[in-house]
Parts: C-alpha cells; structure tokens; sequence
C-alpha cells in the first residue's frame, strides 16, 4: 500500500474474524493483533475511545509488505556499515510496526519531526531510502527536503525536535489550519531516554498551554543506549502525560494495527483542534542501540527471546495467513521485491560520490558571508597549489 | 524626515513595531514580552496592537522559546525572541547552537532559520548575578549564526528591522545600560537606502590611534576620545556593529593611518573577541603597526558583585591608559 491511505476506503471492509473486546493480559496496553496473530476487534482505551481498523485485504497486504520492505532495507543498512561502507547505523529492527502503524496513519498534510531511527516512517511519507544513508555515510547530513515530504531532517540531539515540532504546530494553528477534516496534524518523535530531557518535557509544557495540534510518539524501546526504563522513569511514561494536561495511552507497538489506529485517532483529535496527546508505542529494540553498540553487555539473551516471540511481521503473517488474506505466492513476491530493493539500495551507496572538499563551504548562511568566501579562496588556491605534484 | 528623540530602547521598540506592521510573519516571543512590554519595556505595547499571536507571551523556559521558535521558522514565519537577560540564554545554548545555527547547513539550504535572539547584554545597571554578563564570544564562535550590536538609537531602530528582515539567525545583543541614553532616529528612512547591518563604521575619525568597541563600549569609547582630544591627542573610534562576521577592512584602513589599535569590550579578554580582532589586524596590518594591538576588557572572574562592577567595567581611564601604553612602546 505504498501510496495508499489504509483505512479510507469504505470497499471490501474485512471484519475482524473474532468480535473480542479488549486485551485481557494488559490493561494498559491497546493491542488490536495479538503476538499469535489473532485479530481483536476493538479495544476500548481509558478515556472511552474506541479503538478499531476496517481494512480491505489489500491494505492488510500493504502493510505487511511495508513491514517486511523496512526491515529488509534496514538489515541492509547494518551489513553495509558491517563492510565499512557506512560509518554507523542506527537500526529499526524490531521497532517496524510502531513506525509503519505511525507513519500510515499520518495523513498527506501532516507534519514528522523524527530522531535518527524513523527509517520506517521515511519510507512511508515516499522519501528515497538512500537518503539517510548519505548521513551515515559521512557524505551528507542528510539532504530531503524537509517541507516537500512533510517529514523533518533527522535530528541526533536527543528530545530536540520535539520542540520543532511543537512550534511548528503552533504555526499550524496560527494559520488557522485546524478544526476541519483536512486540517493538519503534527507527530513528534522520541524514544524513552529523551523522555529525561529537559527540552520533551518543555514541549509538554509548551504544546499543552498553547493547545498546539500535535502527537507526541514515543517510542519506548526499554532501552537507551544501555539504560533501562527504570533509570528513566518511575511510572509508565504515557501516564507523564497527565501532569501535563493531556491524554496519554499505551499501545502494543509491535502490533501495526492497533499504532495505526491510536496513532490516527490521536491526529485526528489534534487536526479538530482538540490539542496534544501523548503515545507510548511499547516495543522493543532488537538490535543494538547503532552499530558501535554491544548489546550483550547489559541485557540478557532470555529477554531479547521473549521479545522476539512477540515479532510484528511474523504476526501480521500469522494473522495474513489464518484469515486467507494472503497466499505463499504474496509472500514469496514481497521477499523478492525487498531483495530488489536491497540489491538497489547497496549498488547505489556503493555508487554514492564524496564531495568535493570546498562544498563543505555552501549553505552556512542563506546570505553568505565574507569571511567565509575569504576562507574558501585561500583553500581552493592551497588545494590548487597540489595539481600537477605527486603528492 | 520625521526625526525624533528617542532612547535606544523606543528606538528598539519603534523598530519592532515597524517590522510587526510590514511582514504579518513577524512573531514576537519570550518571557514577560506581552502584557507587561518587557522587563526592559523594549516591547511596550505591541501585544496591545498586534494580538497575542504576534506577540507571545511564553512558558519560562529558555531553551522552549528557541526550541519552538525553530518550528514556527520551519513553518514560514519569523521569530524574534527575546531572552530576558544574558544570563539566561545558556538554557538554550543547544537549541542555539546544535539547531538554529545548523539546520540551514544540514539541510543544504533547503530550510531558512530566519530568526532574532535578542539579548539585553553587559554590566553597568547594579544588577544581581547572571544579569550583567557578555555571551558574545560563544554565538560568534558558533558556525552559521550572525551576531550584532548596536550602540545608537538610530542604529538600534535601523539594525533590528535589518536583523528580522535577514533570513540568517542573528544574535541581536542590546546594550542594556545604554537603553536610556536619546538620540536622533529618522524613523522614515527606508531600510532599503540605510547603512548595511553588517558592516563596521567610523563613529569618530581621528588620526593618532584607533580604537575599536561595539555596544555598550561605544559610548565609553567616544568619551575616551573626548577626554583625549582635551590633551591634544585624535583618537579614531570605530563602532564594529557586526561581531560575526567581523567587517574588518574600515579597520585595517584605519590602523594603516594610524599605527596603533586598541580593543575595547566588556567581555573577559581570554579567547574573546579582542583576541580575534588583535590577531586578524596583526596579519593584515603587520608593518604599519607601531606597537602590539591591546585589549581592554572584563578581568577574568565571573561577572563580579555589583558594588565592585565599575571597576571591572572598561573605564574612559582604562581606555586611555591602554591609548597611552600604544604610544610608550
């Protein structure tokens, strides 16, 4: 469903076979896919809210097809910079459905400010996937355009963005922008560590005063770097949004179902001008914090294994094959289209130039400035004064 | 040419007003800028006129004001922030430093940040700590920021509309203790034909030794100049105006003519600007020079307790003296 807006068509609905209400193992936590793949068919989360998807088979298939092409992308990514070809990689691995869930449910006008590891919902606002991996690579920082996609340069300062992203969405309602059904919405990004950092919780304090229109997603992946969720809070982190004035929940994100949902409720209310709301999307990082990390050192093997029972693909397959939605033949066809798209990926990193050492001049300011045109002449003129030498 | 007298702070508040009335994206945002105008008052009135939206009262929290100030830049409109005093801009140094000066850079020109800091800077009011302090050494070492001062009325009317019209993030450091000096300010003349922002200019032109302020140090300076001028020596003051970038060549002009340079500012001496400045003249005026280019700063303490602040401050004394010491070598 690359293009599509899963859950707008009012063609083909397919009921959830099973009309069951509500997780029972987790209260807190809405789940809409269960780790076995059994569908729920709504939930109803603390304030009331019922949450469902009514999707047509092809847009079930389209999101596991965005699941299975992200990791595949992503799982390229990390053996490139195992070659060298990469300086570092930030992986996604285990973190698919709380990315596509979010990134699908965004609508056309909305607005992402991610961190480093929103591979998944670049791919899902079009962005070229190649783009971030000229950051990695050291030839770039970065490059997209943030205001044609709708999706925000990647931002490494922890929690930062969420203060872009909370301006920017008071820009929107400043615009007047909000209050209809095509009104915009704003998703910020982060995970449980920048949850500690003074500037998240100044965007709480910031987007919840000035009723800005926006989503504050969390990606609670129980680890920052090597600290666990216990060296960053005492209470489970959606309930932080209380003290803030706005509603926080939970959602299993390992279930790309219940994300998309929440996630689209949650925009939604913001583009009405019902103000900011925080999720916390539960998961799991399966790899290591980047490629410099060694996660061995302070988690143990049983706990990953138990995370990884509770896979966002494989149920989503689980789920595709129970109810018949799809076949061997679907399967088969979406591996090799990620194989494609993998080999593409790597054959064109491969094929990625370094720049040239005097661009490293261009774009410091939109009006330029002397000093620096006099620092690129003397370069460019020491650099010319090696042409013709051996050295 | 409707002129008027005007102390540097109308002049500000003039300039913001102006610069609300010709772009509807101009947005005013900080601590106590709305109802109350200010601590300073510099925007006095200008919620009253343009709203709330256009003038927003914030959140108490530094690093918010530059944080979402950066959003609403990406969103198409023109932030101008004010941070309440200097001491307290450090809460948002990163969003200063790691985003506002970046993002432009990052995003290969595909972003514009055009926004204004404005910070009441420098000593000289009795004030408590962190309210005397001079950060401009910091946000001019900083890659992708401007950083300006001004010391006239008239400069002050002229520069602040000049900075929200760039779409570069400029640092606007207003002398504090000179908000309540008056001068002349053509409050008609179109910025269009006005003096550039970032260019140095000759403030009083003299032939025996230059010497070289911004800010708060101007006055000092041209006090200094005066007092000379009464023992038969011409002091040459520049006001530099701009201190990232630093528009040097009206001043190579005139230590050329001169011989001799000394810099004046608030801010301690050690890897401040006068350093820079000290360094740059050196290499482009080295066999003019009759003596060492001096500094004349802050000492390097914290900023120190109100009662011993005079001291500390540059003095027209401490300005002649070091004028005095360029001849003596």
């Amino acid at each position: 469903m690359a293009k599509g807006d899963p859950g707008a068509s009012t063609r083909g609905r397919r009921a959830a076979p099973r009309s069951r209400k509500a997780a029972a193992s987790d209260p807190e936590l809405v789940q809409l896919l269960t780790p076995a793949g059994e569908r729920i068919d709504s939930v109803t989360g603390p304030d009331g809210t019922e949450y469902r998807v009514d999707f047509t088979d092809e847009e079930y298939r389209g999101l596991y097809r965005d699941l299975v092409l992200v990791r595949k992308l992503d799982a390229e990514a990390t053996a490139l910079q195992r070659q060298g070809e990469l300086g570092i990689w930030a992986s996604l691995l285990g973190q698919e459905a709380a990315q596509v869930g979010s990134g699908r449910a965004l609508r056309t006008q909305d607005m992402a400010f991610p961190t480093y590891r929103e591979h998944g919902v670049l791919y899902c606002r079009g962005i070229d996937p190649i783009m971030p991996l000229g950051l990695f690579r050291g030839v770039d920082q970065g490059g997209w355009d943030p205001n044609e996609f709708k999706f925000n340069m990647y931002t490494i300062v922890i929690g930062a963005q969420t203060l872009h992203a909370t301006g920017y969405a008071m820009g929107v309602a400043m615009d007047g922008k909000t209050g209809t059904d095509d009104g915009e919405a704003v998703i910020a990004y982060f995970g449980d560590g920048a949850t500690s950092q003074g500037d998240v919780n100044e965007a709480f304090v910031w987007a919840g005063v000035f009723n800005s229109p926006l989503v504050f997603f969390c990606q609670n992946n129980q680890y920052a770097i090597s600290e666990p969720l216990e060296r960053q809070t005492r209470i489970p982190l959606y309930r932080r949004a209380a003290g803030f004035g706005f509603p926080g929940i939970r959602v299993d994100g390992n279930d790309v179902l219940a994300t998309y949902a929440v996630t689209r409720h949650a925009l939604d209310n913001a583009r009405h001008g019902q103000g900011p709301s925080l999720i916390e999307a539960y998961t799991y990082r399966m790899g290591a914090h980047t490629t410099s990390d060694d996660p061995t050192r302070y988690r143990i093997a049983s706990e990953v294994e138990a995370w990884q029972a509770k896979d966002p693909i494989a149920r989503m397959k689980a789920f595709l094959e129970r109810e018949k939605i799809a076949d061997e033949g679907f399967f088969t066809e979406v591996d090799e289209q990620a194989r494609r798209e993998a080999v593409d990926l790597r054959e064109r990193v491969l094929a990625m130039p370094n720049p040239e050492p005097t661009t490293m001049f261009d774009h410091v300011y939109p009006n330029g400035s002397p000093l620096l045109d006099e620092q690129r002449a003397q370069f460019s003129r020491y650099l010319e004064s090696f042409e013709g030498s051996a050295h | 040419m409707a002129t008027e007298t005007l102390t540097l702070g109308k002049a500000l508040n003039a300039g913001l007003r102006k610069a609300l009335e010709n772009d509807p994206k101009v947005v005013i945002m900080g601590e106590d800028v709305g109802k109350l105008g200010g601590v300073f008052r510099i925007t006095d009135g200008l919620q009253k006129d343009f709203g709330d939206q256009r003038v927003i009262d914030t959140p108490l929290a530094e690093s918010g004001i530059i944080g979402t100030a950066v959003g609403l830049a990406i969103r198409g409109y023109r932030p101008v922030c004010e941070i309440q005093f200097d001491g307290f801009v450090y809460p948002a140094y990163d969003q200063i430093v790691s985003q506002v000066a970046k993002m432009h850079y990052r995003s290969r020109g595909k972003l514009n940040i055009p926004m204004v800091i404005r910070i009441p800077f420098g000593g000289g009011i009795g004030a408590v700590e962190h309210h005397s302090e001079s950060p401009e050494a910091y946000f001019s070492h900083t890659a992708g920021l401007k950083v300006v001062s001004c010391a006239s009325p008239q400069d002050a009317y002229v520069m602040i509309q000049q900075a929200i019209a760039s779409d570069d993030p400029i640092v606007f450091l207003e002398p504090k203790r000179r908000y309540w000096e008056k001068g002349q300010v053509d409050l008609d003349a179109p910025l269009s034909e006005a003096y550039p922002l970032h260019a140095a200019r000759v403030a009083r032109a003299g032939t025996d030794a230059t010497v070289l302020a911004y800010g708060p140090m101007v006055r000092t300076c041209l006090d200094a100049a005066t007092a000379a001028a009464e023992d038969g020596r011409n002091l040459e003051v520049i006001d530099l105006r701009t201190l990232s970038p630093l528009d040097l060549g009206v001043v190579y002009e005139s230590v050329r003519r001169t011989g001799r340079a000394v810099v004046v500012h608030e801010a301690p001496s050690n890897v401040g600007l006068g350093a820079e400045i000290a360094a740059r003249i050196t290499e482009e005026c080295f066999y003019s020079l009759e003596s060492p280019v001096l500094r004349v700063a802050g000492f390097d303490t914290p900023y120190p307790a109100a009662r011993v602040e005079e001291e500390y401050l540059p003095d027209l004394d401490r300005v002649l003296d070091a004028v005095d010491r360029t001849f003596g070598w």
